[in-house]
């Protein structure tokens, strides 16, 4: 097995995950509504497996850090997460924009996944898949409502949220110092591909909201090789100070 | 102006105005979503229970909710939604049709005194095989 292009696209994909799931969660007990409030919380929770389930993977087979370790106590430049989850939460249309966008590459990408090379990867792809249908049905829902069936106002926002979050959107698609490994070996279909199957997804599932979909392709790169955003730090320092008081306490 | 410093930062990061007197202005009346009644399938087969409501702006909306608020614990196969206005109910001071009902004891299995009657068949049936 290939275990430095499997660490390479499992980074990109975990980091992906806890950086999203971190800002999901900045919603808790702050959501528009209690319902929601409650199902944005769970799906953070949903993404936090997720990523805690690749860094479990490397662990027992690419030689990477326990899962712990590897989330809370690696710096900015060591992060492979793109900048699209390190912007902040904005308003909640930014956010639901942002799941939105998001999952629809998730669920690209795992539903990929099933067929990899790698057995632990490919049977992480099948137990996850129901609760990938249910967080891309929840984030396409909203978009149909807010902008087809809300009101002007409703729509205006999820436009120019839409319009804001493309670029950094594009930015997911940047590839990892393996990708002709990935695809070789039939670990993973690369970025391309993955590329090619969201932009197909997400005009089929915006369909009907009435939003237009961007057309630029200036996409925000960097994350992907350490180079982030002013947001991550802060947002590292938030989530890892009640780790780092003492990383050998047990939980 | 200063502002609310909390232990949790995201709400120091929403900078509230810590001097702020004035009551939050009044909500509109009716600004709620509507309520849709969940029903919660536990096997495939068995009945769809009613286990609570969600408030939502639409149907699909109500189900996309339902499953986190109803179906994030334990089994789960199946959920209904049914707007609250499309359940058909009768009126509160109608309750007295069943008034007379819990006196009715004779549509009660446990109004019928079989249990010796039973006992006595039973006894002699086992009486019988072992002759």
């Amino acid at each position: 097995m290939n275990t430095a292009a499997l660490a390479d696209l499992c980074y990109r994909m975990a980091d992906d995950e806890l950086i999203l799931a971190h800002r999901h969660s900045e919603w808790t007990g702050l959501g528009p509504i209690l319902e929601e409030d409650i199902a944005f919380s769970s799906i953070a929770q949903d993404k936090l497996g997720h990523a805690q389930a690749l860094y479990t993977i490397m662990h027992a087979h690419c030689g990477e850090p326990e899962p712990d370790v590897a989330a809370f106590m690696r710096n900015a430049e060591q992060m492979r997460c793109s900048h699209f989850v390190e912007l902040p939460i904005g308003e909640y249309d930014f956010s639901l924009v942002r799941h939105f966008l998001f999952d629809v590459a998730e669920y690209v990408r795992w539903t990929a996944l099933i067929e990899s090379s790698v057995e632990p990867i490919a049977k992480l792809a099948r137990k996850i898949h129901g609760e990938l249908k249910y967080h891309l049905y929840h984030a396409q829902t909203w978009m149909v409502q807010l902008g087809a069936k809300g009101n002007e106002e409703s729509h205006a926002r999820m436009q120019t949220a839409l319009r804001e979050a493309w670029p950094y959107a594009l930015g997911m698609f940047e590839q990892g110092n393996h990708e002709q490994a990935l695809i070789d070996e039939g670990i993973y279909i690369g970025e391309a591909s993955t590329q090619e199957r969201w932009t197909a997804m997400v005009i089929e599932l915006l369909a009907s909201s009435t939003l237009e979909i961007p057309s630029s392709t200036e996409a925000h790169l960097g994350g992907r090789k350490g180079y982030h955003t002013d947001h991550l730090q802060p947002l590292l320092d938030e989530m890892t100070e009640v780790y780092r008081i003492d990383p050998s306490a047990t939980w | 102006m200063a502002t609310i410093l909390s232990l949790d930062p995201r709400v120091t990061r929403m900078n509230l105005d810590a001097e702020q007197s004035a009551p939050a202005e009044p909500k509109p009346a009716l600004d709620q979503f509507q309520t849709f009644e969940v029903f919660h399938q536990a096997k495939s087969g068995a009945h769809h229970t009613h286990v609570g409501c969600v408030h939502a702006p639409s149907p699909e909306l109500a189900l996309l909710l339902a499953k986190e608020q109803y179906g994030r614990r334990g089994q789960t196969t199946n959920l209904w939604v049914v707007n609250t206005r499309d359940v058909v109910t009768m009126a509160a001071d109608d309750a007295d049709v069943f008034a007379t009902t819990p006196e009715k004891k004779y549509r009660d299995v446990g109004a019928y005194m079989v249990r010796d009657k039973v006992d006595a068949f039973k006894k002699q049936m086992n009486e019988g095989t072992t002759e």
